[in-house]
Formats: C-alpha cells, structure tokens, sequence
C-alpha cells in the first residue's frame, strides 16, 4: 500500500485498466457512468452525519490496484476454518474477487435453484442481468455502490425459482490473501428467491495472515410472497483488511429474512445493511454480532423501512469492545403513515471491556404512523460481577470467567438462529474469535 | 477444618459481623439459623470470597490456610463450595460445559488429568439421577429460567460433581417441595463423609430432619448467640428467637 498522490483520482489507475477488457456495451457503459458518480460524489465527506464516527480518511489514502489473477497455488486447507461442512453445500469461492471454481463444492446442482458465478452471467451476455443490477438510486447515492458497479466483473447469482424447499445451503467464500500490492475487490452477489422458496445463505469473508486488502461488497437480495431467506455473514477478515458492505434486502408479502451478520476481524469495517418491507406480513429478523479488539473499527449501520400496514421487525445487535476498538452502530428504523400495526422492536447491547476502547451507539427510530408497537434500547456495561463471582466461586480463574462471560455476551445473540445447521456454523465462527464460546453443545 | 476467630465485617461501612468464633471439623455438619438479616449470607460469602464484603478484625484458617488470603478461585480449588441463596443466572452459558469446566478447573489444580466430555457426562449424568435433574437441564444456560427450587438442585448438583472439603450451603433448602426438600437432603447426605465438612444455613427445622446436624448455631446481630446441639433447632422451631437474641443485643 502506498500513499497516492492528492491530485490523482481514487481508483482512476485500476478503472482505465478496466476499460481494456473486452465488455459488452450495456456493460461498459454501466461500469462508466458509475465510475463518473463515484468520482463526482467521492467519498463521504467527514460532516456527513452517517459517518460521523467512521472516518475514510485512512481508506482514501491507500491505494489498491485491481484483483489480478487469483494464487493458483492455494488450497481449500488454507481456509478450512471458513468452509460450511454440510454433506450438500453449494460453495463457490473467491479469491480476491476473483471466482476460483477449484476451490467449490462440486455437489451435483440442486433442482429449482440456479447458480451462476457473475463472471459467467457476464460473458455469456445474461440478457435479464441488466434489469437484476438493482437501480442504485435506491442506494442514496451511496459512493460505495457506485464503485461496486463501475468495477463489477465477479460475484454470484443465486435464483431460486418458485415452489422449493432448498435443504442444501448456499456458501460464498471471499477470501482475501497477502499481495506485494494490496488489491481492491468489488464482489457484487444478486439473490431473487421466488413465492413459497426456502433457502439459507452464507456468506465468509475471510482473511489470511498477513492480507491488507480492501473488499467493497455489494449484496442485493429480493424475496418474493411466502419466502424464507436464512442469511449469515460472517466477516473474519485479516488483520489490515479494510471491509465495506453493503446489503439491500426488499421483501414483498408474508416473506421471512433471518439476518445474522458477525464481524470478527478486519482493521476497518463498515457495513450498510437496508431491508424494505413492502408487503404486508413480511417480517425480518435482524441480529448481529461485533468484536472490535486491537484497534479495530467496525461501524454497523442498519435501516428497516416499515413501508405498508402489518409488517415486523426484530433486530439484536451485541458488541464487544476491547483494547483500543472502535466500535460503532447506528440502527435506523422507519415506521411510513401506512404502516400501522407495525411491530419493531430493536436492541443494541455493548460491553465496553476496556478504558481505551470506544463505542457510539445510535437508535433512531422515525414513526409516522399511527397503532404502532416500537421498541428500542441501546445499552454500554461491563461484565456482571455476580455471574463472575459465581463462575469463579466453582473454580474458574479470573481470566476464564471473564472469557466465559465475554463469549456468552455474544452466544446470546447466536442461541437466536433457528435454522441449523447455520447456528451451529454460527457459533463455530464465533468459537474462532472468542475461545471460551461453548462451539459444541454440551461439551 | 475451618476456624473463624473473632471475624467483624463491614457492608457499605455498617458493621454486619460483630466477632464471630466458629469451629467446625472435619467430618461435622453445622447448623447456622438465625433471624433475617443477622448476616448469616453474609459470613457465607465472605468464606467463599465474594466482593463488597470489608473485614475489619478477625481471621480464617481453613485447613491451616489464611482463607481471607485466597481468591475465590482458589478457594473452590481448595475444596471450599458455597451453594448461594440466590444463584446466579448467566445467559449464554451452557450448564454443562461451565459444570466441566470447573471440575476440570479443580482438577487441573490438583495435578490431576483433564476429563473428555464423553466421560464428563457419564459422570454427570450419574448424579443427576441423584437429585432428580432432568438431562433436559444440561443444555440450557446456567440456571437461567430455572425455577426456584430447579436453582437449588443445581447448586446440589454442582456440589455433587465437585465433591468439595468444605460445603456452606446458604438456605439451599428454602423455597423447595417436600419432594425437593428430600432429594437437596439425600445429596447432603451422599456427600457425608469423615473428611467433609458442612456448614447449612437455614431457617427450618425441617431439614434437619433429614441431615441430623452435630452442632446448630443461632447468629444473631453478627454474632453467635448460641449454639447447641440438633434439640437447639428444635427448641427454636418451637419458641422463636426472642428468647435468644434478647440476649445477643444487650
Ligand atoms: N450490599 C449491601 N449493602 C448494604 N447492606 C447490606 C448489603 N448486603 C447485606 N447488607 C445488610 O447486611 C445485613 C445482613 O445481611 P445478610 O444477607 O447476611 O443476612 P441473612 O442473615 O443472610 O438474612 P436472610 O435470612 O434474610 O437471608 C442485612 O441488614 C443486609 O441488609
Ligand atoms: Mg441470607
């Protein structure tokens, strides 16, 4: 990484090495008139409220050059501890960015479910692509997404067509591996599940020792009447990695979205996650887990729109903040003058372990209808002195109980997944990052 | 085993303990009764180490140890074991595994080998029979949603699988059925043992019935104001504690 020049435009370098690259037109100039709201907005400037506490300003200094060809030498044991064991997972792996078909799964294709590496949708010239690609004006003009789309080249389509019960789940794997040069790696996954469809997502973004890359993911998903969508992020990328995401979830009638998003590594995280409830008894379940240890900085912005009558939400976010972390959440949730009998409850919890850690917690709740059932609650703590008392009192020493009570904070949080084996995986990741997390029931 | 000379206590700079002298050996149970508030928690948790507790005077050896030295980590190691009045719920915490870890705790302690989870829950499995605990209870969290009598046998439960020298048991046996009351007495009882000690605090004759005590003592105000034989908790059952503590206070 090198410290770039003040005059020259971010990321101009790896767009014009872009534009030799054989490209439809449609795609082309997708990817141009991206590029050209990307550098006219730049990026948010420091006074914009939503990043206050996450300043860019590190991010814009560095220079990343473009996913080039992916290690070929790397095997699926290097990122063993990310992998979903599941005797039909469908995986598909990525390797800066870059979609590397040695390393998937090669269970036989699951009837009624359709995936489809982006770069192929690409160069077999997917005549619906263009309508799939979400218009970004729904995206608040968010630089972010508009650099995910200039660069778009990578990522998944996952279509799911009406009427199926998918037991195998799904896992994408971005792996971010140490370059000389540092890359940037915009992945962009598209998920359409169809009336009656129940699926389960994950998604591993996973560092290895010594990677300081920037990952921009994009992940746009549309569930139609009566889907379930089961949904894990996990993001336990490497020390000097830089992570932002961006997820936008839209929901017509009666469907179900279980979230669970867990930030364990990374240098600096931040993530967008926008879910819109546009039918009646569509509901989403949102929950999250953040470690921001060593001097990490993990910045989780959330938005539920409750847009029409009927509609719930229930969203669980727990941090643990300790060393000299950062940690930062914003949890937005907008009741629309249509959408009475909304039920929204949501809750931030943190547990501020150290003096030098940092936690900025913001519930905003904007209600403009009326007969409406919201909650909302942000909490800072420390460690219950009883329960460390009472663990110690049985033997633990002081450190363990600490760890124990560190790593049931955030276990709480996983308990909430219903689907398995996603909780077990769930709690697998979070054994990884917190040791004292019981990974395996009653052992 | 244990020997409290002359123990004063502060809570929140209000002296709870005013010089409390107790010995009990190795092989006796003790009875603690005594009215509400006269700190007989409070001289439990202060024997198991819990915060919030000053001791201004006073001393404790345990098995010829300074015992007011010691964490309480090292206590339990030691072989202390407070089952608390009001166990603490700890969401998040699988039974199971914070049972195995604290048997391995002491173990490792001892120098002994560690125990796998497959024998761990033999062994487990074993004494909840014991004290009639449904497996169902190992893989929830830590007493949480227990009811009030569950905590109790779990406390008992925990005290059975760590096997400690020295057991205070505060009122483990209010809040309980008659049923429950016989399986908390049948673990004290299997616990017995010529090199055990217990200390019971309670409020009722009625255990007693079952785990016939060696001594009972009545603390009143922070200090022992009588002690006796198993006929004392019998004689207070019937006459209140009046006639004792009138004393205790002058
Ligand atoms: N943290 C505290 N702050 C202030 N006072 C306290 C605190 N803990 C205990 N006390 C006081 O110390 C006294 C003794 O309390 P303790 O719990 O030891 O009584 P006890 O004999 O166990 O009573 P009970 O039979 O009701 O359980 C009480 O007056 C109580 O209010
Ligand atoms: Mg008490």
């Amino acid at each position: 990484m090198n410290a770039v020049a003040e005059t020259a435009p971010p990321y101009a370098d790896s767009f014009a090495a872009l534009q030799h690259t054989r490209a439809p037109d449609w795609l082309a100039e997708l990817r141009r008139s991206a590029f050209a709201r990307f550098t006219e907005r730049g990026f948010p400037p420091e006074r914009a409220e939503d990043w206050k506490y996450s300043n860019t300003r590190a991010l814009q200094k560095l220079r990343f050059s473009p996913a080039t060809t992916p290690p070929t030498n790397l095997g699926t044991e290097a990122i063993a501890a990310a992998l979903l064991q599941h005797p039909q997972v469908q995986r598909l792996v990525f390797v800066d960015g870059v979609h590397v078909p040695a390393l998937g799964s090669k269970h036989a294709a699951v009837p009624g479910l359709r995936i489809t590496p982006l770069d192929t949708a690409l160069r077999e010239h997917r005549a619906d692509l263009r309508e799939l690609l979400l218009p970004e004006a729904r995206w608040d003009n968010d630089p972010f997404t508009a650099l995910n789309t200039a660069f778009l080249a990578d990522g998944a389509l996952i279509e799911a067509a009406g009427n199926v019960q998918v037991t195998a789940p799904v896992q994408l794997v971005f792996v971010s591996t140490p370059h000389t040069e540092a890359c940037a790696s915009h992945p962009r996954v598209m998920v359409t599940l169809g009336t009656n469809v129940k699926l389960t997502l994950v998604e591993s973004y996973f560092g290895l020792d010594g990677a300081a890359n920037f990952t921009n993911s994009c992940t746009q998903i549309a569930l139609a009447a009566n889907s379930r969508l089961d949904y894990f992020a996990v993001q336990r990328e490497a020390q000097g990695d830089f992570h932002v995401s961006r997820v936008y979830v839209s929901q017509r009638e009666r469907s179900r979205f279980a979230s669970h998003v867990y930030n364990l590594g990374g240098e600096w995280v931040r993530n967008d996650l926008r879910v819109r409830l546009e039918d009646a008894g569509a509901s989403v379940r949102m929950d999250g887990v953040y470690l921001a240890d060593r001097s990490r900085h993990v910045d989780n912005h959330t938005r539920i729109d409750h847009l029409v009558a009927y509609t719930a939400s229930d969203e669980l976010y727990r941090g643990i903040i300790r060393d000299r972390g950062h940690a930062v959440f914003n949890g937005k949730v907008v009741v629309a003058e249509a959408a009475i009998k909304t039920d929204a409850t949501q809750t931030n919890n943190n547990l501020l372990l150290t003096r030098n850690g940092e936690i900025d917690t913001k519930p905003e709740l904007e209600i403009y209808a009326d007969d409406v059932k919201c909650n909302h609650g942000a909490t800072i703590g420390q460690l219950d002195e009883q329960a460390l008392f009472y663990l110690r009192s049985r033997g633990l020493d002081l450190d363990t109980a600490r760890e124990l009570l560190t790593g049931a904070f955030a276990r709480v949080v996983t308990d909430r997944i219903a689907a398995e084996p996603l909780r077990r995986f769930a709690l697998e990741q979070l054994a990884s990052a917190l040791p004292q997390v019981a990974a395996e029931d009653g052992a | 085993m244990l020997s409290i000379k002359n123990l004063h206590a502060n809570v929140a700079d209000k002296e709870i303990l005013k010089g409390i002298n107790l010995d009990v050996k190795a092989g006796e149970i003790h009875a603690v009764m005594g009215p509400n508030g006269s700190g007989k928690s409070t001289l439990a948790n202060i024997l198991a180490g819990r915060d919030g507790y000053t001791v201004t005077q006073g001393s404790v050896s345990y098995q010829g140890q300074d015992l007011l030295a010691m964490d309480p980590e090292t206590r339990a190691c030691a072989g202390v074991f407070l089952a608390l009045q009001y166990p603490v719920e700890i969401p998040g915490v699988n039974n199971v595994y914070f049972l195995k870890a604290a048997y391995n705790a002491i173990r490792k302690h001892r120098g002994e080998e560690q125990v796998d989870a497959v024998k761990f829950l033999g062994l487990v499995k074993d004494k909840m029979k014991l004290v009639d605990i449904d497996t169902a209870f190992l893989n929830r969290a830590v007493n949480e949603g227990f009811s009030g009598g569950e905590k109790k046998r779990n406390e008992i439960l925990q005290m059975l699988v760590l096997e400690p020298r020295l057991a205070l048991l505060d009122e483990t046996d209010s809040g309980l059925d008659i049923d429950a009351l016989k399986v908390v007495a049948k673990g004290i009882n299997a616990l017995r043992s010529p090199e055990r000690a217990m200390v019971l605090v309670t409020h009722y004759q009625r255990l007693l019935d079952y785990v016939v005590p060696d001594c009972v003592h009545v603390l009143a105000a922070g200090r022992i104001a009588k002690s006796g034989d198993k006929s004392l908790a019998a004689e207070l059952e019937q006459r209140g504690y009046d006639w004792v503590t009138a004393g205790a206070s002058a």
